[in-house]
């Protein structure tokens, strides 16, 4: 099933649902038939979509809005800082082509910073599914959760079979090893498992760790991966600043958790703008470069990219 | 209107007005800003709109968004003199134990929502509009915007797609007080022909005096002006109308009285508004 499909039917089932756009409709191609005069295009005007989908909620509608991530979490961050999150209003926030998913559009069109500036809205719930089966698992309980909600969507094919319970709050643990654990959400998991492949077949235990919601994070899987293995690696195609490294991090020193950690995020660059293989093998983000990376730091090497 | 409707309500403006003006000290409050659309509101909840104490859960009531959010005082007083809030709560203006502040909060009865940072309303506004239409509601949307706030972007965005959905429910009321926060609009950035722009915009817009109430109720039941598209009332009036030591004054955006000012500003207040209600009633009165 896909994202629009899913989208489709619980929006059907529910008269309280509009779905509304900025003119991006790439991810909901068949909703304008299907929904009718519940799809809303309100064209090019970020802070305008907003402020509308605020209004509509006003009046108990629910509003899955789509924008590309940059434009919508940065040109109209004050309008759901303000519209939406001081009034805690269920309007859902789909977010494209966040991370590395803008490829070769160039820095103007990267969102690195969107979970840093989401998380820094109070109520705000952040779902970064690690592909379309996971988003479609997960979608009916964030659009059902009376918070507002950002997510970071994406179309990609699953690389594993997922765990089709869910749970906002609760992470995926796909494995459970005991020296190395990688905490990862969104695309990653992909080069992620290709990682664990590798570690594994240098005799490393790897526990993958699949958060699914960013905030809030499954605190209990964190602690545990800080407590029983000896490095915790943070991975996410994001700044280095405000996102699951400050995520991590925070929690680790507010419990009094001493542990190793390895940040695996873009330190203070924009990524070079191509195709997704060739993005990530420059910067640093294939499998098999993540696992090179996190042995180099077991070695006592520096840690950032 | 007779000469009574008028009177009446000239008596609420200056009550009006009487309460922000005391809620102007201890701390102060955007008190010119206040007195340019305070007969905006009054006009608007006693003659015009379907909203009262009995009607504010009702979704097929009409809404009043007050978009220049620092000129709360007028709404508060407004919403008192027409019984939807408690006049008592006024005097706990910048209390911290009550939630009436320098801004509008969506917990006090009769606010539809927080407003006051630019260009946040107008968008808004239309998001209800737009679903007042599409549960087949008719009723109207009212938002009062101030002539500074025409400067934020989003306004115009939120006009291009209020126009493209035909949404004749919505009604922007711009108060044209010919003032921004510390000059005049028209020595910063110019906003004339703004009914031009509005028109332009495949908006309906009609220019009014403010001030005066026969203007208004000879404007507003003609809306919408045109079907199909939104209606603007640009009201031509005057940053801290009512109170003359204060009228058309930059620096007098925001006043902070002292105690010793507020008798002698409420004496000048009434004999100012009761030379207007003459001026503006017939012979009789005088």
């Amino acid at each position: 099933m896909t994202y629009q499909e899913r989208l489709a039917e619980i929006a059907l089932a529910d008269k309280r649902y509009v779905v509304m756009t900025a003119e991006n409709r790439a991810s909901i191609k068949s909703i304008p038939e299907s929904l009718g005069d519940r799809f809303i295009d309100t064209g090019i005007n970020e802070q305008a979509l907003i402020g509308a989908a605020a209004g509509l909620a006003l009046r108990g509608r629910i509003p899955v809005v789509h924008a590309l991530s940059a434009f919508m979490t940065m040109r109209a961050f004050e309008f759901i800082r303000t519209d939406i999150g001081l009034a805690g209003l269920p309007v859902k926030l789909a977010g494209s082509v966040a991370g590395f998913l803008s490829e070769a559009n160039g820095p103007t069109h990267q969102a690195l910073e969107d979970i840093s500036l989401m998380r820094g809205i109070p109520k705000m719930q952040i779902f970064c599914p690690a592909d379309e089966e996971e988003l479609v698992i997960g979608l009916k309980d964030m659009l059902e959760s009376p918070l507002p909600c950002y997510i970071r969507l994406n179309h990609l094919k699953p690389s594993i079979k997922h765990s089709p319970q869910f749970r906002i709050g609760s992470a995926e643990v796909i494995s459970d090893g005991k020296d190395i654990s990688i905490i990862v959400y969104g695309i990653l998991l992909k080069e992620a498992l290709e990682t664990k492949k590798v570690l594994e077949e240098k005799g490393r235990s790897v526990r993958l760790i699949n958060l699914r919601t960013v905030v809030p994070i499954d605190e209990q899987v964190v602690r545990a991966a800080a407590s029983e293995t000896s490095l915790v690696v943070t991975l996410e195609d994001h700044f280095l600043t405000g996102g699951l490294y400050s995520i991590v991090s925070e929690l680790l020193i507010r419990e009094r958790i001493a542990g190793k950690v390895l940040p695996l995020a873009l330190d203070r660059h924009w990524f070079r703008p191509a195709l997704m293989p060739q993005v990530l093998e420059y910067e640093g983000f294939t499998g098999r470069q993540i696992a090179n990376r996190i042995l180099k730091s077991l070695n006592g090497g520096t840690s950032h990219a | 209107m007779t000469d009574d409707d008028l009177n009446a309500l000239y008596q609420k403006a200056l009550r009006v007005r009487e309460h922000i003006l005391r809620m102007s000290t201890k701390g102060g409050a955007f008190t010119g800003a206040a007195f340019s659309c305070t007969d905006l509101l009054v006009y608007l909840y006693s003659r015009f709109m379907n909203i009262s104490c009995y009607n504010l859960n009702d979704p097929d009531r009409d809404y009043l968004f007050l978009s220049k959010g620092h000129a709360v005082p007028a709404l508060y007083g407004t919403l008192a003199e027409v019984g939807i809030l408690d006049h008592t709560r006024l005097a706990n203006h910048l209390n911290i134990d009550d939630d009436i502040y320098w801004h509008p909060n969506h917990n006090i009865s009769g606010v539809e929502f927080h407003s006051g940072s630019l260009g946040h309303i107008l968008p808004v506004a239309t998001g209800v509009a737009l679903d007042c239409k599409m549960s087949g509601a008719r009723n109207c949307v009212t938002v009062i915007l101030g002539d500074g706030e025409l400067n934020e972007g989003s306004n115009w965005e939120a006009c291009l797609f209020a126009a493209a959905r035909r949404l004749d429910n919505l009604i922007i009321v711009v108060d044209r007080n010919r003032f921004q926060a510390n000059m005049r609009t028209e020595r910063l950035v110019p906003l004339d022909p703004l009914e031009e722009k509005f028109n332009s915009f495949r908006l309906s817009a009609v220019t009014i005096d403010g001030h005066d109430f026969s203007d208004m109720d000879e404007t507003f039941p003609r809306i919408p002006f045109d079907l199909g598209r939104p209606s603007v009332v640009i009201a031509e009036t005057l940053r801290g109308k009512g109170l003359p030591k204060i009228e058309c004054r930059a620096d007098r955006w925001f006043c902070n009285f002292t105690e010793d000012e507020i008798g002698p500003s409420l004496d000048e207040l009434r004999v100012s508004m009761h030379k207007e209600l003459m001026s503006k009633t017939s012979g009789i009165r005088l």
